[in-house]
């Protein structure tokens, strides 16, 4: 009886001491193509960033820019020339080795007039890429840039193969410790581990991405096992069912997801500032977080990750009073209040919280309308035509408190002091004082009252306990698998 | 039955111009521009611009229908927006999805529902009727998603028999899929072979009251022999168009039951390529069922004319 005891214990705990696992990797939004220089979609960094595909620099769990393909770099004292040192030995997927000229071919690429890279901006400002060696690439900028390197980090700006760069749509090629192997539209991609990777070898066998729509779908497929992992599990009111169960393990974190009150500021009575800190005293964060997000988010109180080392907590410049939101409505000319439309893109986080800011600003006398909306009407009407009064929106790019210096961007916030922060810190190439600049701009829209400030969102990962290395925060979006393995099987 | 061929066949022709032409003018007024929702927050405009030019959307509506329809008739039905890869491929990975799933559903729905509703029919009021009649009431009136779930919660989370969601690939193997699609057959199969038995009880029972089954009575016949050789084929007329109807029905209509289980169907291909606004593909998807509805109604017709020679007679 003992002996059968014991050999079912082996069995059963086997495989996973012996061998490297292939790991069920659940996200919510199937990538329209695996080209990360390509459209915008998130979806596609979730898969390749990191996994398929390595830039010059790598961003890591952090938001730190840490050495990739490049192992270290020098920046010029004018700030405007940077010289990479590339790794050597490194091959693509399809076999052809890494140099100096891939790095030129990509970049080119990118800024080319015929590129469709949703973030060209980054490639604006290069003046001359040039090869010095094969290992060896010095790029030159029009003027000091200090957000270059993080932004080459970015998965727009990846390194890849000019033989195969066409295709990476459907047949992605990089430098990544995995390597691509099939993608069965709909369902899922199957990567593999790239056996010739240059970098440290990574503990997993390989990676399925699974694609879960439905919210209930990513439940069941959980408990059932179809899945090991939710890196950013779709519904917040359920995580309690997993934090319950010893088998999973749940993990809270954050996002470069800024969700604000979007408010048109070109409209009356929103260009009126008395009006929009009246709704910023009028909105209780706390009570949209436990409402609408169970709990799970961070109050905010200007345009910045509050996990950014950069980051002032101005939650407290317009705390909830009621008294005094009315009052400023009253010498705002607006005794009775007004009538105003909220219009509401798909993401749950929105139309959840929207039904919350209603009631709360229903409560000073500002009688909202809601209009729910697919992605595509919102971004006709809100984000091109301008055709809102106010909108909740997550902006997940990492550090983009400088949209608000674009007054032709859907808040039409145009103010020429804060223009001039954002310029500065653009050319600024001292740390102390980029830091300073940083904590100014987020004061100066938060006195503004540009938008409503709500709350960070979340990240919500799920994934069964012993598996080790998972990301807890997307500083960008990443499921960088290259530290993650299954506890008792890391050799 | 030459002359009745091909006028069904002319009227399956004007059927697809006519909804072409529909379909191509519903799909222009919806607003929403594929390039800005590719483009996201943050895309530079002159990224948009190249990508418009890289999709063809640079030229007018007229140019853009007639390049449409000549490439679907040499079978070449372009390139969709957001995926990169031609419709044609898309449609064909869904469709093997869909294809055996809707069949897969069918069968089991008749597999019940054929004898429950004649047995219920030739032991009118008994037990056997009553209890198939009451659980065919209760198949009607459950949600075919919130049962998928019921079944998902039982085989796959508790039994971890099955498992929950998605899909292997053909390549996987036969049997595999056959096992990834069981569930979500079961579930869609439900209310179907509801209805249907519903319909095969109430056609026995009006096909036995007729006067050719009593005269086959009054020549001797017994009651089942008078079913079995004369009854059932006149029966069988109103379950094969609804059997019709089910197939057009399950094939673009599973769009909930392939969400609940996660499959990469037809319906969720045109669910989501409305939502990101890949019209290429959304305007080939329901031609190509507006052409299947189509087809399988002409060929329900033409069982029909297998089963009752009038009507091959009365269209001659």
């Amino acid at each position: 009886m003992k002996i059968i005891n014991l050999v079912i214990i082996l069995l059963s705990s086997w495989p996973c001491i012996a061998w490297p696992v292939t790991l069920n990797v659940g996200l919510q939004l199937e990538p329209p193509n695996l080209d990360p220089t390509s459209g915008a979609a998130a979806a596609i960094d979730d898969v390749v960033y990191g996994n398929i595909f390595e830039g010059l620099v790598r961003i890591n769990e952090d938001g730190d820019v840490q050495p990739g393909l490049s192992l270290s770099w020098d920046i010029g004292d004018d700030g405007k020339s940077y010289i990479f040192y590339l790794a050597k030995g490194v091959l693509f997927h399809n076999g052809d080795p890494f140099t100096a000229t891939d790095v030129k071919f990509s970049f080119s690429r990118a800024r080319s007039d015929s590129s469709t890279n949703a973030k060209k901006y980054i490639f604006k400002p290069i003046v001359d890429i040039n090869v010095i060696d094969p290992h060896t690439v010095m790029i030159t900028l029009d003027q000091a840039r200090p957000d270059f390197l993080f932004n080459i980090g970015l998965g727009d700006a990846v390194i890849v193969n000019k033989d195969s760069a066409d295709r990476n749509s459907f047949n992605p090629v990089g430098t990544g410790p995995f390597k691509f192997i099939k993608w069965v539209r709909g369902d899922r991609v199957e990567l593999e581990r790239y056996k010739k990777y240059w970098g440290p070898s990574v503990f997993l066998e390989g990676a399925h991405f699974k694609f879960i729509t439905d919210p209930l779908s990513a439940y069941t497929a959980m408990k059932a096992g179809d899945i090991d992992a939710f890196p950013n599990y779709p519904v917040p009111e359920n995580l309690f069912l997993f934090e319950n169960d010893p088998a999973y393990e749940v993990v809270i974190g954050l996002t470069a997801g800024e969700t604000i009150l979007a408010t048109n500021n070109r409209n009356p009575p929103f260009d009126n500032v008395l009006v929009r800190k009246a709704i910023a005293y009028a909105i209780d964060r706390s009570e949209l977080i436990d409402g609408a997000m169970f709990g799970n988010a961070v109050p905010i109180g200007s345009h910045f990750a509050p996990n950014h080392p950069d980051y002032i907590d101005l939650t407290g410049l317009f705390p909830h009073n009621l008294d005094q939101a009315r009052q400023l409505l009253l010498s705002a000319g607006y005794p009775n209040g007004f009538s105003a439309s909220l219009k509401l893109p798909p993401p749950i986080y929105a139309r959840r919280t929207g039904e919350l800011i209603a009631s709360q600003l229903g409560r000073v006398g500002i009688n909202i309308k809601i209009e729910n909306m697919e992605w595509s009407q919102w971004i006709d009407q809100v984000l091109i035509n301008k055709n809102y009064d106010l909108s909740i929106v997550s902006h997940v790019e990492p550090m983009d408190i400088n949209i608000y210096a674009n007054h032709n961007y859907y808040f039409g916030y145009d103010n020429d002091e804060f223009k001039q922060i954002i310029l500065d810190i653009e050319t600024n190439t001292d740390a102390l004082n980029s830091s300073r600049l940083y904590k100014l701009a987020q004061k100066k829209i938060a006195e503004d009252a540009v938008n409503g400030y709500l709350f960070q969102l979340g990240k919500y990962g799920v994934w069964k306990t012993g598996l080790k290395g998972m990301w807890s925060n997307y500083p960008i979006r990443s499921n960088d698998l290259r530290g993650v393995y299954l506890e008792g099987d890391k050799q | 039955m030459i002359s009745f061929l091909l006028k069904k066949i002319t009227s399956l022709i004007i059927t697809l111009l006519v909804s072409t032409g529909v379909i191509f003018i519903l799909i222009e007024v919806v607003p929403g521009d594929p390039v800005a929702f590719m483009m996201g927050l943050s895309g530079s405009t002159d990224a948009a611009d190249a990508l418009r030019l890289e999709l063809g959307l640079n030229v007018g509506p007229w140019d853009r229908y007639f390049d449409w329809v000549s490439g679907m008739v040499n079978g070449n039905f372009g390139i969709s927006y957001t995926y990169r890869v031609p419709v044609v491929e898309l449609i064909r990975e869904r469709a093997l999805v869909s294809v055996p799933l809707t069949i897969y559903a069918l069968l089991l729905s008749t597999v019940i529902a054929i004898p429950a509703g004649l047995i219920s029919a030739t032991r009118r009021g008994s037990l056997v009727d009553t209890s198939f009649m009451g659980f065919a009431q209760l198949g009607v009136a459950i949600p075919n998603f919130w049962f998928a779930i019921l079944l998902v919660l039982f085989f796959s989370t508790t039994l971890k028999l099955f498992s929950a969601s998605g899909f292997p690939g053909w390549d996987a193997g036969f049997f595999i899929c056959l096992k990834a699609l069981t569930l979500p057959a079961i579930s869609l199969a439900l209310p179907q072979a509801a209805i249907l038995s519903r319909v095969m009880r109430s056609s026995v029972l009006d096909v036995m009251n007729e006067d050719y089954i009593r005269t086959a009575r009054a020549k001797g016949l017994s009651k089942k022999q008078a079913l079995f050789r004369h009854g059932l084929r006149n029966a069988m007329i109103p379950v094969l168009t609804i059997l019709g109807l089910q197939f057009s029905f399950l094939l673009a209509g599973g769009i909930i039951i392939e969400s609940v289980f996660s499959l990469p169907g037809l319906g969720r291909l045109v669910f989501q390529s409305i939502i990101q606004r890949d019209l290429i593909v959304v305007k080939s998807i329901v031609t190509l069922l507006v052409f299947s509805v189509v087809t399988i109604t002409f060929i329900v017709d033409l069982l029909y004319a297998a089963v009752d020679p009038r009507l091959r007679e009365g269209n001659s």
